[in-house]
């Protein structure tokens, strides 16, 4: 029992060693402004995505993987949303045709901590690509 | 009801069975029902390629141009890092084995337009260990630069050239991006790929439309009465190195 204080000690360390990066954020006063939900732009010319909110929030990512084997591997490039509209499966043409990357896909991205998802390596952002010419296609 | 372990074991065991009997039949006749309406007429997309109006407008390029604004091909001034997807070689180089004495130097000399061949049994795609090139059924030998993981087996496997591997970044190479398609990223391999992306909405490939000379003809080899086809009926036509087996779907015209 005469250890008592050393094993106080050292659990008190491990506590606060384990916790200190919360200390930190609350230091720095970020803890506060992170877990505001970032301020999203939404389109102004549309009122309807391809599927309700909740579903393109909770699962784009399996959407737009399955637009891309859809496209890539099959060629079939027709998507009929949930109220019967057609849709091209398109991340630039038809997600980009109203969406705006940076003030929409980044900054969610950027909060929710999946920063650059490596689709923008090749696909463009139409609005900020360098020089974009006319589009190649009507 | 008391459930001894032996009837408990018995029960979840069926269940199990029922399951998995449940996925085999589903996995059996789902291919059946997915199977995409099959198009009554096959379809082999190639192109012919008239040297002799070709050779009318020496230097031009147009083709060229063209391609490399539509896909965004980079253009990389170190020559081991190019990028191409349609480009020229002097016909001696493209038909060494077509090469005839006394030929005159206008024929010798013609820059040939090269690009992928999109063979009948292509070797690029029996290497590739991903399935990142495939051919369709409509003869069309994809890519999918998401699935390349880089390991240029393809690029030795094709014996035209028709492959470049991405070396470097190529954005920072490309002068103007059209934000329709896409560009690629270091590390993959990539070639000509017949304007899918233009077929798909109805139109011809990019090199086809912008040749002043109307040299390209592009049509399907399996339907006899299409464009390719009659003109292949009507003049004689060679391919790049058939021997090797690869049956080739751009033929040209000399
Ligand atoms: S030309 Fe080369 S890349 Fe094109 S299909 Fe034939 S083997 Fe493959
Ligand atoms: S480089 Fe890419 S396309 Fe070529 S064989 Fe390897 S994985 Fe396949």
């Amino acid at each position: 029992m005469r250890d008592r204080v050393w094993i106080f000690a050292g659990l008190a360390f491990f506590v606060a060693a384990l916790t200190c990066p919360a200390w930190y954020a609350v230091a720095n006063g970020k803890a506060s402004n992170k877990s505001k939900p970032p301020n999203l732009e939404l389109p102004a010319n549309q009122k309807e995505c391809v599927a309700p909110a909740g579903t393109m929030r909770a699962a784009h990512m399996q959407m737009l993987i399955q637009w891309r084997e859809d496209v890539v591997r099959h060629g079939d490039r027709r998507f009929v949303a949930f109220n019967g509209k057609v849709y091209e499966k398109s991340l630039t043409r038809t997600c980009l045709g109203c969406h705006n990357k940076e003030q929409f896909c980044d900054r969610c991205h950027a909060y929710s901590g999946v920063s650059d998802p490596y689709c923008w390596n090749c696909h463009n952002d139409p609005q900020t690509v360098a020089g974009s010419r006319t589009r190649s296609t009507p | 009801m008391k459930i001894t372990r032996k009837d408990f074991l018995r029960i979840s065991g069926l269940s199990l069975l029922a399951a998995g009997c449940k996925r085999a039949a589903e996995s059996v006749s789902q291919p059946a029902s997915s199977v995409r309406a099959a198009s009554t007429q096959p379809v082999r997309w190639g192109m012919v390629i008239d040297l002799s109006k070709c050779r009318e407008k020496d230097g031009c390029n147009a083709c060229i141009h063209a391609c490399n604004a539509a896909h965004n091909i980079p253009q990389i001034a170190n020559h081991a890092h190019e990028v191409k997807w349609i480009w020229t070689e002097p016909d001696a180089t493209v038909f060494p084995s077509a090469q005839t004495d006394f030929a005159p130097q206008t024929v010798t000399e013609t820059k040939v337009p090269l690009l992928c061949n999109h063979c009948a049994n292509p070797p690029c795609t029996r290497v590739c260990p991903t399935q990142a090139t495939w051919k369709r059924d409509d003869g069309i030998v994809m890519m999918d630069w998401h699935r390349c993981i880089g390991c240029r087996y393809c690029v030795a496997a094709c014996p035209y050239g028709s492959r470049s591997f991405n070396f470097e970044d190529p954005r920072p190479s490309i002068e103007s991006i059209n934000p329709d398609f896409p560009t690629r990223t270091k590390g993959v391999v990539e070639k000509c790929n017949f304007c899918e992306e233009r077929l798909a909405r109805g139109l011809k490939p990019a090199c086809v439309d912008a040749c002043p000379q109307r040299v390209f003809t592009f049509g399907n080899l399996a339907d006899p009465e299409s464009e390719p086809r009659q003109l292949l009926r009507e003049r004689f036509a060679v391919q790049r190195e058939p021997e090797l087996g690869t049956g080739p779907s751009v033929f040209y015209l000399v």
